[in-house]
């Protein structure tokens, strides 16, 4: 429930320099692009591209950067830029992250800035894959509430602990950062990975839900949890701060245990 | 090129098109067609909440929700939609929860509600709790939850094909009174697979548009790079006309220089907004309301701060939004994303710091003209069968020529799910409409023009030239000079994209034929938002002309409706034919707008 909050002052002293500003500072990177262009050349390769980015710029603008004003043809997925749709889930020297929420000053701007596509789904073009078997493992552990009592009239109760319990997994955007991360995936394309089993998780956890045992069961299967290796990967990956490692151990626990 | 054939088609796939799949799929042969994967959508980017009387923590009712929606939008609201809207917005909530969206909720376990702006108890009397929300991720949280139930309803989607063309044939009919008419009628539609570069053509009963807004008109916004106004560009060029699309919202707090949103619910939560001066300025504009204002009137005050010398930083052009009297933990669960946008992005810390922030275009409140079942009109009252639209697309209208915060996240799903009924009901009884011949003819010839063309003019230069003047001239506030000097490089701009090329001419994944595809629809809207802007000679809502500061309901209590027509000269401009259309009253007369 909202806090009822005291007036706030109407005029109060700005200490100086207050919200930032100032002079933005611009600087030189090198990104080093894996391109991927199957309709001209058979084998993937890496390209240099030199420009001249602002201190408030990402790895998106330097992409876009390239792809307006040097190469139109470099291919990659982006839409909301800030951090919510999901859609530019990338290599970023070795490492997945959103494009449009990896700032370039945060990087080391001393060495070319790598940037490929996600690992462990086919690759169609330059950094875009093939979405599909990532979507496919999603749908199999049933994303969707299942509940069995007749629908009521009015809205079905919940108390805040119990909201609790999963709120941390709703925050995920589909975007693979997790799942492309993940060893037992690369070598294992079967595996659910870990945004199926975090997706399972939103539900299993989820008071409202009934079909808990339906997914657990689902989940022990030899493609399931137990394929995780614990590396913590997915959970250093995730662009939403999501506790992915934490979430599938609860599932482990739960399968364990079967208390839900 | 592959012909398929549907029921219904949904172009989009944001909370509107996915609310309609959920009806229309469980009853019709449907198919969605999206340019993104559907979690892609900007749906998923609304914060604050979704506003219905549900009255879980204060009294409320649907009543004094509509007459908010009526002021908010100046009076311009068609009041029969806002009815419709206040009063499905409880099962809309509903619907929503039972499909198993996490909303915060009160000790009690009930649904929580917080403020927003522009929403009051009791026509005005204060601000009210009315928006159900989920931390300030609604919006993120209803499209994963209608993306949900599509998968459990087995929804057939074609992932990123875009719509670039709709299929229409027009017959002779005669009306009531024995005047002759041409009748529009739905075919179907085009799209173009990305992946593949195929043409696919969609023989459908019904379409319904739900493809969202068209913000990227302007540089500073906080729409998505993929919201280009397609659906409208597509519906204006077959001869629908667009309604009210001079009125553009302007969110207040978008972060400065950047436009990326910080949701209204932080105001909702108790922050303020600070001019230079360290004061809290909306306490002289809207002396009952303060910060919690509607947008039109906060982003206006805004501009005005900074106009008059009251900005922050070095080049005194943002003023600051001020979370810095709240609790740090009650920031944590009220506000946790746009907090971290602030950090990540400025590099501002909320807890200590104000947030620069400025006016960022948000939303269009204009779009394809439908009445309250979704349906949509060729002209002021004649429906086109089979055809319907819903959500940001679509001006219905509920939002007249102000929107308020959280009433978007509702109208997709109200209008959603009567557009998806409304298509699924008519498919049950209808025909197909007889493919015109050579259905794709249009769009092969353009996107063959474009892979072929040997211009110099770059689609990246002429987007950012037009953004860039849009958000000079035909921004906050507007005059006659400012959209003469808007229109003059728009009709420049039109010329020079004939001489446009693309780099990339392949088949696979050829996003730079789309992106100068999507740039021909923003051309289109951007010409007709400063015409229709230059016709309203009046200030209402987000419609703010200098020259003529005030209302004027005698000659402007009217919806304006552009038409594409090559014969007609609106304001100078060759191309497009102005009329006006009636605004739908029921209970409440127009009032001077006070808050």
């Amino acid at each position: 429930m909202s806090t009822e909050l005291p007036e706030p002052a109407s005029k109060i002293e700005l200490k100086p320099g207050v919200g930032g500003g100032g002079e933005i500072p611009t600087f030189n990177i090198t990104l080093r692009v894996r391109r991927y262009t199957p309709e001209s050349t058979a084998d993937a390769y890496w390209e240099d591209f030199k420009l001249t980015m602002y201190g408030t710029d990402r790895v998106l603008d330097a992409l876009h950067k390239v792809k307006w004003e040097h190469d139109g043809s470099l291919s990659f997925r982006r839409s909301c830029a800030h951090g919510v749709c999901g859609s530019d889930a990338m290599r970023i020297n070795g490492r997945n992250r959103l494009a449009c929420k990896t700032l370039l000053k945060d990087l080391d701007t001393s060495k070319p800035i790598t940037v490929e596509a996600i690992k462990g789904l086919p690759l169609e073009k330059d950094l875009i894959v093939d979405m599909e078997p990532f979507f496919q493992s999603y749908r199999e552990i049933m994303p969707f509430l299942i509940n069995d009592g007749h629908e009521p009239s009015g809205e079905r109760y919940q108390s805040a602990a119990d909201h609790a319990k999963f709120e941390d997994t709703t925050k995920c955007i589909l975007c693979a950062a997790c799942t492309s991360s993940c060893p037992v995936f690369w070598t294992d394309g079967q595996y659910f990975g870990p945004a199926a089993i975090v997706n399972a998780h939103r539900f299993i956890f989820d008071s409202r839900d009934d079909a808990g045992d339906m997914r657990l069961e689902i989940l022990n299967d030899k493609e399931g949890v137990w394929r995780c290796r614990t590396t913590f990967n997915c959970t250093e990956a995730c662009p939403r701060g999501i506790q992915v490692t934490q979430a599938i151990a609860e599932v482990k626990q739960a399968i364990l245990s079967r208390t839900v | 090129m592959q012909v398929h054939k549907y029921d219904v088609v949904i172009v989009g796939a944001g909370g509107a098109g996915m609310r309609a799949a959920i009806e229309s799929g469980q009853r019709a042969h449907t198919a969605v067609l999206t340019k993104l994967y559907p979690t892609r959508s900007h749906t998923g980017a609304a914060q604050g909440g979704m506003c219905a009387a549900l009255a879980n923590v204060e009294e409320d009712n649907w009543e004094w929700h509509t007459f908010d929606t009526v002021k908010g939008g100046d009076y311009l609201v068609d009041q029969d939609a806002a009815e419709v809207m206040a009063k499905e917005a409880i099962d809309a909530v509903l619907d929503l929860e039972k499909m198993g969206l996490p909303f915060n909720r009160t000790p009690e376990g009930k649904i929580d509600q917080r403020r927003f702006g522009g929403h009051t108890r009791d026509h005005g009397k204060a601000a009210v709790r009315r928006a159900c929300y989920a931390a300030d991720r609604t919006g993120h949280m209803i499209l994963q939850t209608l993306y949900q139930n599509c998968v459990k309803h087995n929804v057939e989607f074609y992932n990123e094909y875009y719509v670039l063309d709709m299929l229409m044939v027009e017959e002779d009919a005669y009306r009531e009174d024995g005047t002759a008419y041409k009748q529009k009628r739905v075919a179907g539609v085009v799209s173009y697979d990305l992946a593949t570069g195929e043409l696919h053509i969609f023989q459908a009963k019904s379409v319904v548009f739900a493809t969202g807004g068209a913000g990227k008109v302007f540089k500073t916004t906080s729409n998505a790079h993929t919201l280009t106004g397609d659906g409208m560009g597509i519906a204006f060029r077959k001869g629908i006309p667009l309604e009210d699309m001079e009125f553009v919202q302007f969110h207040p707090t978008g972060l400065a220089g950047l436009g990326i949103l910080l949701s209204e619910a932080a105001r909702g939560e108790g922050a303020i907004l600070r001019n230079s001066e360290g004061e809290r300025f909306m306490e002289r504009y809207a002396p009952t309301i303060k910060d919690l204002a509607p947008r039109d009137i906060v982003a206006r005050s805004m501009a005005n701060e900074v106009r008059e010398g009251r900005g922050c930083g070095p080049n005194k052009d943002y003023v600051l939004l001020d979370l810095t009297h709240l609790e740090p933990a009650h920031i944590d669960a009220k506000l946790p994303d746009i907090t971290e946008f602030a950090r990540t992005y400025l590099g501002v810390e909320p807890y200590t710091e104000p947030v620069p922030v400025f006016p960022t275009a948000h939303y269009v409140m204009g779009g394809i003209p439908t009445n309250i079942d979704a349906e949509v009109l060729q002209d002021n009252d004649t429906v086109i069968p089979g055809l319907y639209a819903a959500g940001e697309v679509a001006c219905v209208s509920v939002h007249g020529s102000n929107r308020l915060g959280t009433n978007s996240l509702l109208d997709i799903n109200v209008f959603g799910k009567r557009a998806g009924l409304s298509a699924a009901k008519y498919a049950a009884t209808a025909d197909f409409v007889e493919l015109p011949e050579d259905p794709e003819k249009f769009t092969s010839t353009q996107i063959d023009a474009m892979l072929n063309s040997t211009g110099t003019e770059r689609v990246a230069v002429l987007r950012k030239e037009l953004q860039d003047i849009m958000d000079a001239n035909v921004q906050v506030f507007r005059d006659k000079d400012s959209l003469d000097r808007a229109l003059v490089v728009i009709e420049e701009l039109r010329e020079r994209y004939k001489n446009v090329s693309v780099q990339d001419k392949g088949k696979r994944f050829n996003l730079d034929l789309l992106e100068a595809i999507e740039l021909g629809f923003l051309l289109d809207m951007a010409e007709v938002m400063t015409a229709a802007a230059m016709h309203r000679k009046e200030s209402r809502g987000g419609h703010y002309r200098e020259d003529f500061p005030n209302r004027d309901d005698e000659n402007f209590m009217k919806h304006s409706m552009s038409y594409r027509d090559a014969t007609a000269t609106t304001e100078g401009i060759s191309g497009i034919r102005m009329e006006t259309k009636p605004v739908i009253f029921t209970r409440y007369q127009p009032m001077e707008r006070k808050y």
